[in-house]
This record gives C-alpha cells, sequence and structure tokens, in this order.
C-alpha cells in the first residue's frame, strides 16, 4: 500500500513507547533510539510522497469517513512532520546521557516522550475534528507529566498549573467541536468546512475552539502557565514542549481558520487575533529581558516567537500579502523549532555543567563550553532573523508580506519584536563571553560534558542555517494542497 | 420543548456551574472536580445532540462520548496524583495565586 507510512508515522512511536515501558529502557537502552530512526524514516517517507505526488490520504483500518478516522498529510503537515522528525531524534540522541547525569528517572520520561511524538504527528496527521481532540487530550497528558519531572515544588505547581489551564483548554474546543457537529453532522475537517456559513453558531463554535487551543498554545494573555512548566522540565522535555508542542496548538489555530472556518475571516477577526500575537511577541520578549535564569528567558522567547504565527490571520484575507504571509509563517514555524529545541538543549548542557542556569554565574563559561555557548549564538542569531539563518528568511517574507499588503503596523510588530530578541540574546551572551571580573576564581565546570550532548544541539541549529541557504524544497513543498490563493 | 434542547439547556446550566468553579475555587480537588463537571456538561450535550433527529438515535455522539469518559478518567487520575504529590511535596492544597 502507498500510503503506509502515514499510520506508521503514528504507531511506530506509540508501540516503541509501549515496548519501552514493558521490557524497561534499563534492559534495552536501544530501543527508544531504535524507534526513533523508524520514525524518522516512515516521516521520510510521507514527505517524499506528498512532494512528488501531492496529498496523500489514509483511512484507518479501511473506514470510510464519518465513522473511520481519516489520516491526511499535505505540505504544511509534511513540513511540520518532518521538524517534529528532526528535533524528536535530536531529543533522543541528548536525552539519554542527560537524564542518567543529572539522576532523572529515564524509565518514566522514555513512554511520556515517544507517546507525546506519536500524538504529535497525530496531530499533524488527522484530518478529523474528534481525532484532533484525542491528540490534544494526549499532548496535555504527556506534557504535563513531563513538566513535573524533576518532582520538586516549583515544577509540581507549574505542572498543576499547565495540567488545568489545558483540561479546560481542550474541554473548549470540545464543545466547539460538539456544536459543529450539531449543526454539520459530520467531523471531517474539510466537509465541515464545506458546510458551515458565516453564522452566529458557526461564531460561537470558532470562539470556543480558538480560545480552547490559544489556553493550550499558550497565547497571549493565557500564556502564564508556559514559562514556569517549560523552564523547570528537564532540558530535553523543555525542547520538545516549546519547540512543538504549544507549537501543535497553534498549527491547529492556523488549521481550523484557514480550512474550516475561512468563511468567518473577515478583516475585523483577523485583527483581533494578529493583535493579540503582537501582544505576545511584545510581551514575552519584554519579560524574557527582565528573566534571571537562562531556560527563563527561553521560555519567555517561545511566548513571544508563537506570537509571530497568528499574524498571519490578518495578512491572509489581503491578497498582496498572503502568499508571502503563508510562507513567512511556515518556515518561522520550522526555523523556530530548530533554533529553540538547540537553544534548550544548549542551556541544559550549562545546567548540566555548572548545576544551574544563573545568568550572573554563566560569566566566563565559553571557554569550558565553547561548542555550546556557539550553539546558543546561532540558536539566538535566528531568533532575532539574522541573516543567513532561515528566522531571517522567514521574517523577510512576512515583513515584505506585509509591506506589500499595506499592513504597516505588523511590520513595525516584526522589527520589533526582532530587536527585543537581540537584546534578549546578547543580554545572555555578553555575559557568557565576558571576562571574569577581577577576584574572581575560574568557573571550572563542575562536571565534564558529554560530546554527544554537545554536537546533537550543534547539528540541530546548523538545520536552520541550511533552512536559510535554500529555501526551495521546503516553500515547494508547502505548496502542496495549500488553500486556494497561496499557491 | 423537545428533549435535546431540554438536555441542552441542562448542559450549558452545567458548563457554567463548572467554569465558575474552576475559577472562583482555589482548593485543588475542588478545581479538578469543576474539570469534571465541565466535561459532564460537554457529554451531556454530545447524547442531547444524538438525539436531534426525532427517528433515529445517531450513533457518532455516543461514540465520542466514550472515548471522552476514558480521557477523562485518565486526565482525573493523572490531576490527583499530581495534586498529593504536591501537597505531599509542600503541604499545600492550593497553587500560590501570586506566582508568575
Amino acid at each position: 500500500m502507498a500510503t503506509l507510512s502515514l499510520p506508521l508515522a503514528f504507531f511506530l512511536p506509540l508501540l516503541t513507547a509501549l515496548a519501552v515501558f514493558l521490557v524497561r529502557a534499563r534492559r534495552a537502552p536501544w530501543l527508544p533510539l531504535l524507534g526513533a530512526l523508524a520514525t524518522v524514516v516512515a516521516v521520510a517517507d510521507v514527505v517524499r510522497q506528498v512532494a512528488e505526488h501531492g496529498p496523500q490520504v489514509h483511512h484507518l483500518g479501511g473506514w470510510q469517513p464519518p465513522l473511520g478516522v481519516e489520516l491526511y498529510a499535505d505540505g504544511l503537515s509534511a513540513l511540520m512532520l518532518g521538524m517534529t522528525a528532526l528535533v524528536g531524534l535530536a531529543v533522543t540522541l541528548y536525552a539519554g546521557p542527560y537524564l542518567r547525569g543529572k539522576g532523572y528517572n529515564t524509565e518514566l520520561f522514555w513512554p511520556l516522550w515517544l507517546v507525546q511524538w506519536a500524538t504529535l504527528n497525530g496531530t499533524f496527521l488527522s484530518a478529523d475534528l474528534f481525532n484532533l481532540y484525542v491528540m490534544l487530550e494526549l499532548l496535555t497528558l504527556t506534557a504535563a507529566p513531563l513538566a513535573a519531572m524533576a518532582g520538586d515544588r516549583p515544577s509540581l505547581g507549574a505542572a498543576m498549573r499547565y495540567l488545568l489551564l489545558a483540561l479546560l483548554g481542550s474541554l473548549a474546543y470540545l464543545l466547539g467541536v460538539a456544536l459543529l457537529y450539531g449543526g454539520t453532522g459530520t467531523l471531517h475537517l474539510r466537509e465541515v468546512g464545506e458546510l458551515v456559513g458565516a453564522d452566529a453558531h458557526t461564531a460561537v463554535a470558532a470562539a470556543l475552539i480558538t480560545a480552547g487551543l490559544f489556553a493550550k498554545a499558550a497565547v497571549f494573555p493565557l500564556h502564564m502557565w508556559l514559562m514556569p512548566a517549560h523552564s523547570n522540565a528537564p532540558a530535553p522535555a523543555s525542547a520538545a514542549l516549546s519547540a512543538l508542542v504549544a507549537k501543535a496548538g497553534l498549527y491547529l489555530v492556523l488549521r481550523l481558520w484557514l480550512w474550516v472556518f475561512p468563511v468567518l475571516l473577515s478583516t475585523y477577526m483577523g485583527w483581533l487575533i494578529g493583535a493579540l500575537g503582537a501582544l505576545a511577541v511584545l510581551y514575552g520578549s519584554l519579560q524574557a529581558l527582565r528573566q534571571p535564569r537562562l531556560k527563563q528567558v527561553i521560555a519567555y522567547s517561545t511566548i513571544a516567537q508563537l506570537g509571530y504565527l497568528l499574524l498571519l490571520l490578518p495578512m491572509v484575507v489581503i491578497p498582496a500579502a498572503a502568499v508571502h504571509a503563508w510562507q513567512g509563517v511556515a518556515y518561522h514555524a520550522l526555523a523556530h523549532g530548530f533554533a529553540k529545541s538547540a537553544a534548550f538543549l544548549a542551556a541544559g548542557n550549562m545546567l548540566y555543567s555548572l548545576g544551574h542556569d544563573r545568568l550572573e554565574g554563566l560569566r566566563g563559561l565559553t571557554p569550558y563550553l565553547s561548542i555550546t555557548v556557539l550553539t546558543l549564538g546561532l540558536a539566538f542569531a535566528s531568533l532575532m532573523a539574522l541573516p543567513p539563518s532561515g528566522g531571517f528568511l522567514a521574517k523577510w517574507l512576512l515583513l515584505s508580506g506585509a509591506i506589500s499588503g499595506g499592513q504597516w503596523p505588523w511590520a513595525v510588530v516584526i522589527i520589533l519584536g526582532s530587536v527585543l530578541a537581540a537584546a534578549y540574546a546578547f543580554r545572555v551572551l555578553a555575559v557568557a563571553h565576558a571576562a571574569p571580573p577581577a577576584g574572581y576564581t575560574e568557573v571550572r565546570p563542575a562536571q565534564r560534558v558529554p560530546r554527544i550532548m554537545e554536537w546533537v544541539p550543534l547539528l540541530l541549529v546548523l538545520i536552520v542555517y541550511a533552512m536559510g541557504v535554500t529555501a526551495m524544497p521546503a516553500l515547494g513543498l508547502l505548496e502542496q494542497g495549500a488553500p486556494e490563493g497561496l499557491q | 420543548m423537545t428533549q435535546a434542547a431540554f438536555y441542552s439547556l441542562i448542559a450549558g446550566a452545567l458548563a457554567g456551574i463548572g467554569i465558575y468553579g474552576l475559577i472562583t475555587q482555589r482548593h485543588l480537588l475542588r478545581r479538578i472536580l469543576a474539570v469534571n463537571v465541565l466535561g459532564n456538561s460537554v457529554f451531556l450535550l454530545l447524547v442531547a445532540l444524538a438525539r436531534r433527529h426525532p427517528d433515529y438515535v445517531d450513533p457518532v455522539p455516543h461514540a465520542m462520548v466514550l472515548t471522552g469518559i476514558v480521557i477523562a478518567v485518565s486526565a482525573t487520575a493523572f490531576a490527583l496524583v499530581l495534586a498529593r504529590r504536591y501537597y505531599a511535596e509542600t503541604g499545600l492544597n492550593h497553587l500560590p495565586e501570586d506566582e508568575e
């Protein structure tokens, strides 16, 4: 069967999680990596098929919708799947030595992380509104335990707060789905999109769904849970949560507004959502400037960087801006995924080596962790959109969309966001590169960082620069199955 | 008033109670219960939707509710374990509200 790799992309990590849980990672330490490699192969096949033959459809168990669940992969799904596969492989390689060295319970981590990976793939592949609800709940139920893994006071409190808000969010989403089903009699994403009209009933459903997803994606003003939850998780989990899980919520916001609710997407509505995104960009960046710890800076930067994705909705209704904004936002999602996960893994190395990530304690660190500091610098350079990074290309596309569509307010937000990103990035890098003050004994790192933990984040961040050099493969893939007017 | 409309109204009232409880209560057990009340309101709405045709019952919402109940049970179980662990670690039964 031609499209078997679609279900495999979902089931391989899930089955690996089950196997790891049953035989215990202690007895088969190679098992998670094997499952990760198999998943990467399956995802690579999905990407290849979408690139060559256009969008792919698979009906699970041969059941047709409305009863069966449809898996659907278009260009956007393929890009998100590919990013998840590369970040996921890096997290899998990094997590083993990190968790063992820091004394975390790896038996707990592996099943949670692999189920989370399966769920992420499921989110990107589902074309069924109820199936997406199941995926959203599974994301919560894997992300909250990962955030709580340290088991101390801050991480447990953060996980609890995240869990309650995320459950509220997914129930709001389900309520919206119930209303849509009551109105249309189907749960299939594209069928619902064809059947709904611009009436009050659809508007209430859209509002519930959007608000629920905003809570899960930490969109301003529902962002309060993200910083403590992401900064107190173990570094590999932070990388997955920030680069992938929060973004999956925003991916669904964009997917649903462009495929299910385009009838509601007026200029006014776009501005409303775009304004929330702009507030997130400014608020997250300003907060990142004030944080005393590196992981807190990176977590607030996630709130800011995710805000850019919402700028698509106000620009997509303006034909002159639509295509560039669409490409820019998709590219930004990818570049941010690689840069942010690399930044969190690099921060993990500092935490691993020094036992803390307080900014003032990083002084004079560079000679000891040179590869890690380089990785962090490269990741931050992409977040502040310096050429030749993928982040630069993404912001450039967004900016040219905003300017050619005459959308000056968004252009100002994009530029201001990048300037603020530079400010919080240099605040960190300046400390790491500074010479230790007089009378300051050397910060000889207490614990040597295993070499693989230095190289994996560097390779991850180099992908962002490969994206900056050649954008054609990704943007060509994005055209497959894109909505009308965005090709 | 049809049966479906009657139960939908009750679902709306339950949803209101659930959201009110989640926002106003501080005790973790009460907040977990509030999430459950809210979840049940959504399930009730789905069951009511299944009867929106006078002649037959739509099976799809029933399947959704069954799946939803399974998820709600696992989420509640995890929330309770987390709350207990939080209590054991901090001696608190509520989250510190001023924490950023």
